[in-house]
C-alpha cells in the first residue's frame, strides 16, 4: 500500500489564501487635524523624535520645528551592553537625521531660553522662535563635576568606569571593567541620590560585572561592592527585596544610605556621604555615575517645580497629562518630566501618544481623556542570558504585559532576549512613531 | 513590547543574527521551501517513505537551531529559567527539526532513490 497523502492543488491553494488574508492588516486611520499652529519641540532624542512622528500623522498643515544641536542619536537602552562587552560602541549610534521625517525642520541647536509668557524660545544661536505649543524634551544633564576628584578623562583607566556618558565612554567603561573580571579585586558600584535615567541600569552593570568576573577570575578573587544611595535598591519595593535576595545570593555586598561625593582616583579610594560621616572605600574598579539634572535653560526660564527636587530642576507638569501646570501651552516629555519614576525609552514611549493626544484637542479646542500611568519596564539583567522583565507604574503596582507568561519578579532567558535583541527593535519602530 | 508587528519582528531578527546573515537564512529557507513546494506539486504526493529518511535528520536539525540561537544571544542552556524559556526553546527545536525534515526531503526528491520513487509511481 502506498503510503500517500494525495495533495488537491485547488483545495491546497485555498488554504494558502486563507492564511494570508489572516495576516492582513486592519487598518483604520482617523482624518488629519487642519492647522497652521507652529510646534517646537526642544530635543531630537527619543522623545522629540516618537513625538515629531506621530504628530505628522495626525495633523494637517502644522510646522514643526525641533531643536537639537547633536548630529548623533545614542540608543540609551544599549549602553549597558556596551559596558558589559556584549556589543560594538557603534550598535547604539545613529544619526539624528535618520528618525526624523521630510515634514519637520531640524535647527541644529539647543535651546537657551524660554519666554513662557510671550510664548517663544530662544536658541544658543540667537535665534528667537514664536510658539503656539512647546514641548519639552531635551533630555538631562549629567553632572560629572559634582563629585570631586572625577572627571571623564579618568574613565578607562585606573579602574575607572561611566557607562552614562555616551558610547565611546561605555566601550571605555568595558575596558576598565574587563580589566578587574581578569584581574579581581574590589569592585565597587554606586548610583547617584537624584533623579536618575534608567534607575535599573546601576543594578544592571553590577549584575553583568558580577556574572563577568565570576566566569573569570573567579568567585574568589573579587568581591563586588553595591552602594545604595538610600535604604533600598530599587524604588519598588517588591522589585527591591527580589533584588536584595539576588545580591545574598550571588555574594554581592550592599551598603546602604551611601552617596558618591568624591574619589581619590590615584588611591584608588572613594568617599560616601553616609548618616554617620563620610566613609571611605577601597576601589580597583568603580563605576560612577553621577547626579542629573534639568537643563539649565529649564530652571532658568522658570519652568521647574518650586517645591520638589530643587537642587535638580524638573519641569513641573501634571503627571497624568504631562502637561504644564503653569503654562498650558507647554508639555514635557522623558527625562526631564518632573513626574515620579521613569526615565526610561519605556516612559517616553507610553508618554509620547498621551501628549500627543493632548495637544492634537488642544488645536481642536477640546479636552483629551488621556493618562500616563507611569508605566515605564527594565528589563534588569541579572547576568549574561537571563533578566527579569520588571514593569510598573507611579504606585509601585507591577504592571507584567505578558501575565502569566512571562513571569516579572522570574530570572528568565526570554526575558534577557526582550532586552538584547527585541529591544532596539520596538525602540526603533517607537521612533518612527510606529509603536 | 506588546506591539508585535511583521516590521518588528524582521527587526528582531535582525539584531539577533545580522543583516547579512538574517537575509542568507531566509533566502536559504525562501528557496528550500519553493522547492518543497514545486516537489509537492510535481508528485502530487506526500511521500512517507520520503519522510521516514527525512526524519532521521530531525534530532540534527533542531540541536543545530537550538545551538544557532544560543550563540547569536550570548546564551547558554542553564540561562533557561522558568517554562516560557522552555517552550520557546522547544519551538526552536521543532522549526529546526521540520526545517532539517523538509530539507532531506527536497534533496531526496531532487536526487531520487529507487526505494522513496517506488510510491510515486504507485500512485500513478
Amino acid at each position: 500500500m502506498p503510503h500517500v497523502l494525495v495533495l488537491d492543488r485547488r483545495k491546497f491553494l485555498a488554504l494558502a489564501a486563507a492564511a494570508g488574508a489572516l495576516s492582513m492588516p486592519l487598518a483604520g486611520r482617523a482624518q488629519p487635524v487642519k492647522t497652521s499652529a507652529h510646534i517646537v519641540i526642544v530635543g531630537a532624542g527619543a522623545g522629540g523624535a516618537a513625538l515629531s512622528n506621530r504628530l505628522l500623522r495626525r495633523l494637517d498643515g502644522a510646522k514643526i520645528t525641533l531643536l537639537d544641536p547633536r548630529k548623533e542619536h545614542f540608543y540609551q537602552p544599549g549602553f549597558s551592553l556596551v559596558a558589559a562587552g556584549l556589543r560594538d560602541a557603534d550598535y547604539v549610534v545613529s544619526r539624528t537625521t535618520d528618525w526624523l521625517s521630510k515634514g519637520v525642520t531640524l535647527v541644529s541647536e539647543a535651546a537657551a531660553a524660554v519666554d513662557p509668557v510671550g510664548k517663544t524660545v530662544t536658541t544658543t544661536g540667537g535665534r528667537k522662535l514664536a510658539y503656539d505649543f512647546l514641548v519639552l524634551a531635551p533630555g538631562l544633564v549629567l553632572d560629572h563635576e559634582a563629585i570631586e576628584g572625577f572627571s571623564l578623562d579618568l574613565v578607562g583607566k585606573n579602574g575607572v568606569g561611566a557607562l552614562y556618558a555616551g558610547p565611546d565612554y561605555a566601550a571605555r567603561t568595558w575596558a576598565a571593567a574587563k580589566k578587574f573580571s581578569e584581574e579581581g579585586g574590589v569592585g565597587l558600584f554606586t548610583r547617584p541620590n537624584t533623579e536618575m535615567k534608567c534607575a535599573g541600569a546601576p543594578l544592571k552593570h553590577t549584575f553583568l560585572i558580577d556574572d563577568i568576573s565570576r566566569r573569570g577570575v573567579g568567585a574568589g578573587k573579587r568581591k563586588i561592592v553595591y552602594a545604595s544611595n538610600n535604604a533600598a535598591l530599587f524604588s519598588v519595593p517588591i522589585v527591591s527585596e527580589k533584588v536584595r535576595m539576588l545580591f545574598r545570593d550571588r555574594g554581592v555586598e550592599t551598603v546602604y544610605n551611601h552617596v558618591l561625593k568624591s574619589m581619590d582616583p590615584g588611591a584608588k579610594r572613594a568617599t560616601f556621604a553616609t548618616p554617620n560621616g563620610d566613609q571611605q572605600i577601597k576601589y580597583d574598579y568603580i563605576h560612577v555615575i553621577p547626579p542629573q539634572r534639568a537643563p539649565a535653560f529649564v530652571r532658568q526660564s522658570g519652568l521647574s517645580w518650586a517645591d520638589k527636587w530643587t537642587d535638580q530642576g524638573w519641569a513641573e507638569v501634571d503627571q497624568k497629562t504631562l502637561r504644564h501646570r503653569r503654562f498650558p501651552n507647554i508639555f514635557a516629555l522623558g527625562d526631564v518630566a518632573g513626574v515620579p519614576k521613569g526615565k526610561t525609552a519605556a516612559s517616553v514611549k507610553w508618554q509620547a501618544p498621551v501628549v500627543e493626544d493632548h495637544l492634537v484637542a488642544a488645536l481642536q479646542g477640546k479636552q483629551s481623556a488621556a493618562e500616563y500611568g507611569g508605566y515605564t519596564s527594565c528589563p534588569l539583567i541579572t547576568r549574561v542570558g537571563s533578566a527579569m522583565l520588571v514593569e510598573f507604574d507611579y504606585d509601585n503596582n507591577l504592571l507584567p504585559s505578558f501575565p502569566g507568561v512571562i513571569a516579572p519578579l522570574e530570572e528568565l532567558w526570554i526575558s534577557w532576549l526582550m532586552k538584547e535583541v527585541a529591544l532596539k527593535a520596538t525602540y526603533n519602530a517607537m521612533l518612527r512613531g510606529l509603536a | 513590547m506588546k506591539d508585535l508587528t511583521l516590521q518588528t519582528m524582521i527587526a528582531v531578527f535582525e539584531e539577533m543574527f545580522g543583516n547579512v546573515m538574517l537575509w542568507v537564512l531566509i533566502s536559504v529557507a525562501a528557496i528550500v521551501t519553493a522547492a518543497y513546494l514545486f516537489v509537492l506539486f510535481r508528485d502530487r504526493a506526500v511521500s512517507w517513505r520520503k519522510f521516514l529518511l527525512a526524519q532521521l535528520a530531525m534530532p540534527f536539525g533542531a540541536v543545530a537551531a537550538v545551538m544557532l540561537v544560543l550563540a547569536v544571544t550570548h546564551s547558554s542552556l542553564g540561562d533557561l529559567g522558568g517554562p516560557i524559556d522552555w517552550i520557546v526553546m522547544l519551538g526552536v527545536a521543532a522549526l529546526g527539526a521540520i526545517g532539517a525534515a523538509i530539507l532531506v526531503y527536497t534533496i531526496e526528491s531532487f536526487v531520487g532513490s529507487r526505494r522513496t520513487g517506488e510510491d510515486v509511481r504507485a500512485m500513478r
